[in-house]
Parts: C-alpha cells; sequence; structure tokens
C-alpha cells in the first residue's frame, strides 16, 4: 500500500493558487488534476470540431476522441457494452432523464416507485413531479435512529412491489454509505428496476456494475475530478431501450419527415444535440489518471482524515455531530449547540475554511433528523493532515467567538 | 412616541446606543476576530420576534437563514421606524448596524441617505457568502420600499 500525499496533490494547481484556503467542500465539486485540464485545453487546441456530423477529417478525429472517452468510462464501469455508456450533463440530468423515461413505458397510474428519505433533490422531485402527473404513487424509505436507511422498513415498503426503486449509494448529507449492494438484490427479488445514484458513491471505489447487477447507475464528472457540465448514465442495455428520450433533436434522430421520425439507436438516441465533447474527454483522462492510484490507499488516508476531523469536533465542547464516522464516505455533518450553521460557516469562512452550511439539496433529510440544518465538511484524497488541524483550530475560534 | 409598538420602542432605544456605541468602535477595529465578536452580540439588545411575529408577511425572501422585516410609519411625527429579527447572528448584526442609521428618520432624512453604503462594514461584507449578501441586498430593497424610496 502506498500512497505519496504530496505528489497526489502536486497534481492540482489550485492549490498553489489558493494555498492560504483549506478546501472542504468536495462534495459540492473537487479540484481538477492537470491530466483533465491539459485534456481539455489540447482538444480545444488540437481536435476541435463537432462529432458525428462533420465530412472533414477534423470532425473524425473529434469522433474518435470522444467515442474513446465512452470506451474509458465503460471501462471503468466494467459495462457489458459501450452502448450502455449515456453521455449527459450530471446526474441531476440523468436522474431526470430517467424519472420521465419510465413514466407510461414502466409506470403506469397505481404502480409504485421507491426512494429514500436521505435522497438528494435531484433524486426526489423528478420523481415527485412526474409521479403525479401520471398518477404513480411514491413511497419512501424512512431512516432509523443512527440515520441510517431503516432496512425493515424497506422489506416492506419492497413488498408492495415497487416497479423502481432509486436510491443514493452515499448520503450527500451526512456520507453515510448504503448497502446498495444489498439492497439491489432485494429490490430485483421483489421485481423492481433499480438506479443507484452514484453521484457521492462513485469515489468511494471502482464500480463494478456488473456485478452492482443495478440497472442504472448515474454520476457527475466534476465529483470525481472530472470537468462540470459533464455525467454519465449507464444502463443496461434492454432497460436503456425502454427508456422515453427527455431530449429530441441532433443525432438522436435517424430520419426525420413530416409523417414521422425514426429514432437512432443507442447510445445516441439518449443524447440529443451536440454533446459537451470537452467534457467528456476530460471526463475519460480523470478516469484515467485517478485509476493507477492505490486506491486502497487513498481509501485508508481519507479515513484517517475523517478520523482525525471527528474526534477533534467531538473533543470541543458545544459540538452537535450528526455524521457517524462508520461507514462514513468522508463528510461530516455537525451543528454548533444553540448557533445557526450559516454563522459557523461564516466564520469558518473568514478563516479560510471552504465548507458548505444549509440543507445541502435534501430538504427531507433535515426533515426526517428534525433539524434545520448542518454545517458540512467533505473530505477529499488531496486534503492533508494539515489540512484538518486548521480546521479543528479554527472551529475552537468560531466558538470562542460565538460564546 | 404614542401610537409605536413596544417592539419598535425597545428596538429604537437599543438601535440608538449601537449608533451611539457599537458602531464607532466597529468602523474603527481591524482585527476579524473582535469586529466579529462585537457584531454577533449585536443582536442580543433587541428584542427577538416572538412566534407569531415571524410570520410569512414579514419574512425576507432570498435570506438563507430566515429573517423578518417590520416596519412602521409614525404618522404624528413623520418617522420611520423598524425592528427586524434573524436566525443568523451575523444577518442580524449587520442589518441592525443599517437600521441604527436610519432608525427614526423622516422622508427627507431618509432620501439623503447612501443606502448602498449601509452595510459597507469593512472587512466583513466581502467576505460573506453569495447566498447572503443576495439576502442583505433583498433586506436593502425592502428598506428603501418601506421607506417609500425608488429602487
Ligand atoms: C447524492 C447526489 N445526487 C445528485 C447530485 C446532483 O449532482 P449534479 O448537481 O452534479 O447534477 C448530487 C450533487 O450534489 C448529489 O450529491
Amino acid at each position: 500500500m502506498n500512497f505519496d500525499l504530496t505528489a497526489f496533490r502536486a497534481e492540482f494547481a489550485f492549490f498553489n493558487q489558493q494555498p492560504d484556503w483549506v478546501y472542504l467542500d468536495n462534495a459540492a465539486t473537487m479540484h481538477k488534476p492537470a491530466a483533465v485540464i491539459s485534456a481539455e485545453a489540447e482538444f480545444y487546441q488540437t481536435f476541435n470540431a463537432n462529432v458525428h456530423r462533420g465530412a472533414h477529417q477534423l470532425s473524425q478525429q473529434a469522433t474518435q476522441k470522444f467515442e474513446q472517452a465512452r470506451d474509458t468510462v465503460a471501462e471503468y464501469l466494467n459495462t457489458r457494452a459501450r452502448e450502455e455508456i449515456i453521455w449527459c450533463s450530471g446526474a441531476t440530468a440523468a436522474l431526470n432523464q430517467l424519472a420521465y423515461g419510465l413514466m407510461g413505458t414502466v409506470l403506469h397510474p397505481g404502480d409504485r416507485v421507491l426512494i429514500s428519505a436521505l435522497e438528494h433533490h435531484a433524486n426526489i422531485v423528478p420523481w415527485q413531479f412526474h409521479c403525479e402527473q401520471l398518477g404513480v404513487l411514491l413511497d419512501v424509505i424512512p431512516l432509523d435512529a443512527n440515520h441510517q436507511l431503516d432496512v425493515a422498513e424497506y422489506q416492506r415498503l419492497l413488498a408492495l412491489k415497487p416497479k423502481v426503486v432509486s436510491i443514493a449509494q452515499v448520503s450527500n448529507v451526512l456520507g453515510h454509505i448504503q448497502p446498495v449492494a444489498v439492497m439491489v438484490q432485494q429490490a430485483k427479488a421483489a421485481g423492481a428496476i433499480t438506479i443507484i445514484d452514484g453521484a457521492q458513491g462513485i469515489l468511494l471505489q471502482q464500480p463494478d456494475v456488473q456485478q452492482l447487477d443495478c440497472d442504472f447507475y448515474v454520476f457527475s464528472g466534476h465529483k470525481v475530478y472530472g470537468p462540470t457540465g459533464i455525467g454519465v448514465l449507464y444502463g443496461k442495455r434492454p432497460k436503456l431501450e425502454l427508456l422515453r428520450p427527455l431530449l429530441y433533436g441532433g443525432e438522436m434522430i435517424q430520419q426525420v419527415s413530416f409523417s414521422g421520425t425514426t429514432l437512432n439507436q443507442l447510445p445516441y438516441r439518449l443524447e440529443a444535440g451536440t454533446p459537451n465533447i470537452a467534457g467528456a474527454i476530460g471526463l475519460a483522462a480523470a478516469l484515467r489518471w485517478l485509476q493507477p492510484w492505490d486506491h486502497l490507499a487513498i481509501a485508508q488516508h481519507k479515513q484517517q482524515l475523517l478520523q482525525q476531523l471527528h474526534h477533534g469536533l467531538q473533543q470541543l465542547s458545544g459540538i452537535e455531530l450528526i455524521s457517524q464516522l462508520q461507514n462514513n464516505a468522508g463528510i461530516i455533518a455537525f451543528n454548533i449547540k444553540g448557533e445557526h450553521h450559516s454563522d459557523v460557516a461564516a466564520l469558518l469562512n473568514q478563516q479560510q475554511i471552504a465548507v458548505r452550511a444549509g440543507t445541502h439539496c435534501a430538504m427531507p433529510l433535515f426533515a426526517a433528523i428534525g433539524k434545520s440544518g448542518a454545517v458540512r465538511m467533505s473530505l477529499a484524497a488531496y486534503n492533508t493532515p494539515q489540512d484538518v488541524a486548521r480546521t479543528l483550530v479554527a472551529v475552537r475560534q468560531v466558538l470562542e467567538i460565538l460564546s | 412616541m404614542t401610537g409605536l409598538t413596544l417592539l419598535m420602542v425597545d428596538t429604537d432605544q437599543t438601535l440608538q446606543q449601537i449608533k451611539q456605541q457599537q458602531l464607532p468602535i466597529l468602523i474603527q477595529t481591524t482585527d476579524w476576530q473582535s469586529k466579529y465578536r462585537i457584531l454577533m452580540q449585536l443582536g442580543k439588545g433587541v428584542p427577538a420576534f416572538t412566534t407569531d411575529l415571524q410570520r410569512d408577511e414579514f419574512l425576507i425572501a432570498g435570506c438563507d437563514s430566515k429573517a423578518w422585516l417590520l416596519h412602521e410609519y409614525h404618522q404624528q411625527s413623520g418617522r420611520h421606524y423598524w425592528a427586524f429579527d434573524s436566525e443568523a447572528r451575523i444577518i442580524k448584526g449587520l442589518v441592525l448596524l443599517a437600521l441604527c442609521q436610519l432608525n427614526g428618520l423622516t422622508n427627507t432624512e431618509l432620501v439623503q441617505i447612501n443606502f448602498s453604503q449601509l452595510f459597507a462594514l469593512p472587512g466583513v461584507q466581502q467576505n460573506l457568502s453569495p447566498s447572503r449578501q443576495n439576502g442583505l441586498h433583498a433586506v436593502l430593497k425592502k428598506l428603501s420600499q418601506q421607506a417609500g424610496l425608488p429602487g
């Protein structure tokens, strides 16, 4: 096991530009290594052309790079076929495509969809909106006392035979890792189509979608060291075929006449309009860059940071920890007793500690745990023990100012 | 000041105190810790809103913490009075600093106030998050509407 933190961190120019900042808002978006920035720059400088349509060689080169990027993602996720990778703008777009795309094809009035109380709004609101329109019922797995999904309730709700189960791999607020592999098996046994929102889980370990055996897996590029504006909708081919496209136009069409239109094949059928070509190339560069690092050693490093942070906060009086240390992907949500989370974040910001405060696009989770919000510190592999130590000093300063 | 609610009278007393005592100190204070410490304590002096005053009609839209602003125009004297509360101490402190410069002014006095400078506490405002800045902007907009000023 081997992880050279200094070398790893040196890949990120950001930290040279902003040496005074401690960045603990990684669950919102991550920094990009040089490999990603240069891959995007190289595309624009050298190959820039639209894909799949030009009569010229430049377009062929761009298309080749773009399709190679798809291969990279397909390999990273261990899909059965490259056509199972659909580009989209991010996890939100992917989940919207899924909610819209399953309505009327898989889901009919009176059917049920099952999500959980700890979902990001992106995995709640599209379902809520489309379910209501079509008369589909939306069930929610509640949380237990430890802010984990209530396993017994999950069994009970599965017995209602939902047609679709859509759950987050990791809570973006708490960092708690959900037992998605088991949950997928149980959902499949109950006959449901399974969706994993991997937005916060993609970095946990390299996902093997064949082993997970979920029907769909979605994630955003910018939460895996890649660019913003690009994401992935993975689906098993027969399940992707079921989806009604959310967007129409461009390469997704084979034949158009005013008497009717035939759609292109997968993956193009679900990729309307000019795609984010540079983004796809950048995302593939991120995965290629990430792969050779020792993932086990990285995970261990992150766990050490998490422990240092959790223990450090625990030792301060007046801190109310919301996240648990066990089964945590690297996020600590907490409050200072009697204080508003936004005051705490502002005083940390003053000390150049970047955190997030609020309800983190997960208002139902906060309703479930009976809090109006929290401060969230989210770690990444490029964070250092010094980052955490400085953060703890800063929190102590906040406590002092507020006292 | 007959006709003003008790809340307005109490708030006005504290605001005048803030204007005379804390505001001059705050402007001179350079280290951020002391500045924030004073700012955070400002709100403690003014009465908190009871739950029946924390009504949606007084809520300022656009704050990431909840904030309520009340305005009364005193007919007899022609003066404007405000009361404010927020879940967040920084917002409350900053808005009270603004209000202490406005409270009890007449229409003609209010026109001479540079509203865009009201929150300009050196070293604080530029360090607030975008949503906070939006929140303060929303307070400012409501304040100038209530004061009967354009924009
Ligand atoms: C669990 C989860 N799902 C979905 C999303 C949405 O991702 P994006 O904003 O990149 O579309 C996020 C982003 O915070 C998330 O944490």
